[in-house]
């Protein structure tokens, strides 16, 4: 096991695959330029290096309606990582050391 | 793109969950603390401020009903759909089956039991933030003990195995693996249950338990199943967070913490990676359209993920990986292939059926497990022999079981697959076997504890199974014809031909 730090380490999340998720990773993909996305069986994962952050105005602006981060719960599988904020504008996941 | 501006909320998000579910708290004033929450200091932990316990997704009661009620709807409106549509016809093979009927068997009695320690956790904890996190954990598990039911019900009509799951759990043998597991955490104090089920199931574990029965399910054509598990895995990420916040509190609060939760990370660790062996021998054997081998999934969800990324993050409050996980390492290569083996020998007695792989399916074993699969390919090469004059293998015999995981004493030493690996411990003069290192440990801590293990075989040779004779412990266990043995000429498989001609003869006309 090598040490790494935080900056480097990877978070992500895993994202079930559909028509209205698919706002929400191209929102991620925008905001987070070295997120690398991985397809699976019913299922996209997203992984960026160090932190991952999704702001609720680029999901809007791409899903075309308002949209609560509260409802990234209906979106979201797993994610690994730690959830450093989550308010009314963005959602942020990094390692804390 | 333009949007219409946004009506001005009242309470930000913040605002909104100080207000609703922090500002609900108030201090005891008629009785003491010590009263009002009376096991939060027996296990050693000392909490300073309750106020410390973080929760990122400021969830408000309003808030979770709205979203809970969205994931209810969607996943209905899918049953309904595959019922109606005879989707169970258009599966892969009705083999793929045996997956669920284990997950129903083994795993839904455990959301249930999830949902009663998370209430107890709920009205126990000193702290209104982990009270709140844990009251909407004990609604998520009993949601999903409930969909996952009415999701396998539809197949409870068509195929054997799915009926007497609750019945079952609490009497066969290899359902009291997963069962033993979870009694174990619940019959621990409420920090002990938070490191165990909340922080290492649930954080550690949880994408090798539930994300390969998911896209298995995915690539096989299930889509219920696949629907009600990323339902219940988006509660999951939930409780991903309460298990990270749980283990953060607990060692950011005292330094005195720091060893006792090292211990509970190491026991629990173990305790739930020996569970996972399940769900190792499913992913190489029993889904017909594979999804990735157990070695990579572990490589993906626990070397790279767990180890690479969150036990670096815990080095920095002085925690290490769990003490055995160089053997969890080891492991990979060979575990499926054994657990498979001891299924595949014991499922005359079992609710599920298992049968040799086929030639594809070996080659596809060969591929992933090249170093070590060789060895295993002459089991089935020697096997198949066994089958073709019709002599299937089953044991007539019980197997001896290790004392904390229960599962039969089948594992080898990591350097020879023909060594089985055998520990044993004296205690107060009686000699007690374990499969591993990682057991053994377990027991040496808590040996008053582990004794108590109820050992199906041990039950059945004290005449606690309702008979003496196998016929007489498989009704005890509430299994009937056609729940186990071998697949090829089993109740499923003929239906699943019978269904499948049909269809065809009906579209020729």
């Amino acid at each position: 096991m090598t040490t790494t730090t935080p900056a480097a380490r990877p978070v992500g999340v895993d994202i079930q695959e559909s028509e209205s998720n698919r706002a929400v990773i191209e929102a991620i993909e925008a905001d987070n330029p070295e997120a690398t996305v991985r397809h699976m069986p019913g299922m996209v994962r997203v992984q960026v290096p160090g932190k991952l952050v999704i702001n609720r105005e680029s999901v809007e602006e791409r899903l075309g309606r308002e949209w609560e981060t509260h409802e990234f719960q209906l979106a979201i599988i797993s994610y690994f990582g730690h959830i450093k904020e989550w308010d009314d504008d963005e959602i942020v996941i990094a390692w804390d050391h | 793109m333009t949007i219409a501006p946004k009506a001005a909320r009242k309470l930000t998000m913040k605002q909104r969950y100080s207000a609703l579910t922090r500002d609900l708290d108030w201090e005891p004033s008629y009785v003491p603390a010590e009263e009002l929450f009376p096991y939060t200091r027996f296990e050693g932990i000392k909490i300073h401020d309750w106020s410390k316990w973080e929760d990122p997704f400021r969830l408000t009661v309003d808030a979770y009903a709205k979203y809970q009620a969205e994931k209810d709807k969607r996943l209905y409106a899918v049953l309904d759909g595959f019922a109606q549509s005879q989707g169970h016809l258009s599966l892969t093979d009705a083999s793929y089956l045996n997956a669920m009927k284990l997950f129903l068997q083994g795993v839904t009695p455990l959301e249930y039991q999830a949902h009663r320690n998370f209430a107890y956790l709920s009205r126990h904890l000193n702290g209104p933030g982990p009270r709140f996190a844990s009251l909407c954990q004990s609604l998520d598990e009993m949601r999903h003990a409930q969909t996952e039911i009415h999701t396998l019900s539809n197949y409870n009509k068509y195929y054997s195995g799915f009926h007497d799951y609750l019945h079952m759990h609490d009497r066969v043998w290899y359902l009291s693996v997963p069962k033993s597991f979870f009694d174990d955490a619940l019959s621990a104090g409420p920090f002990e249950f938070l490191i165990a089920i909340g922080f290492s199931f649930e954080y550690l574990l949880t994408n090798l338990l539930f994300v390969p029965f998911m896209s298995g399910a995915s690539f096989n054509g299930d889509l219920p199943t696949m629907t009600f598990g990323f339902s219940a895995q988006s509660d999951e990420s939930r409780h991903m967070t309460l298990g990270l916040e749980a283990i953060k509190f607990l060692l950011e609060q005292d330094e005195d913490n720091v060893p006792i939760v090292q211990h509970w990370i190491d026991k629990w660790f173990w305790r739930g990676y020996r569970v996972t062996a399940l769900v190792a021998q499913m992913l190489d054997y029993m889904l017909p359209r594979k999804v990735m081998s157990w070695k990579e999934a572990f490589e993906l969800y626990f070397e790279q993920q767990m180890l690479g990324g969150l036990f670096q993050d815990l080095a920095f409050y002085g925690i290490r990986p769990p003490r055995d996980v160089e053997k969890a390492i080891q492991e990979k290569d060979y575990i499926s292939h054994q657990a498979y083996w001891i299924l595949y020998q014991f499922s005359h007695a079992a609710a599920f059926t298992t049968s040799v792989p086929s030639d594809e399916h070996l080659d596809w074993l060969e591929e992933q497990y090249p170093d070590t699969f060789p060895t295993y390919r002459k089991l089935w090469d020697k096997e198949r022999k066994n089958v073709e004059n019709g002599g299937r293998h089953f044991v007539r015999g019980l197997p001896q079981l290790c004392q904390v995981c229960q599962i039969p004493m089948g594992f080898t030493e990591a350097d020879d697959p023909f060594i089985q690996c055998q520990r044993e411990t004296i205690f107060e003069g009686e000699r007690y076997n374990f499969c591993s290192d990682g057991c053994k440990n377990i027991f040496d801590h808590e040996p008053v504890k582990f004794r108590q293990s109820w050992l199906p075989v041990h039950q059945i040779y004290q005449g606690n199974c309702g008979a003496a004779d196998l016929p007489g412990v498989l009704q005890w266990y509430g299994m009937q014809p056609g729940d186990g043995g071998e697949y090829l000429g089993s109740v499923d498989h003929e239906n699943w031909l019978a269904w499948h001609d049909m269809a065809e003869t009906t579209g020729g006309n």
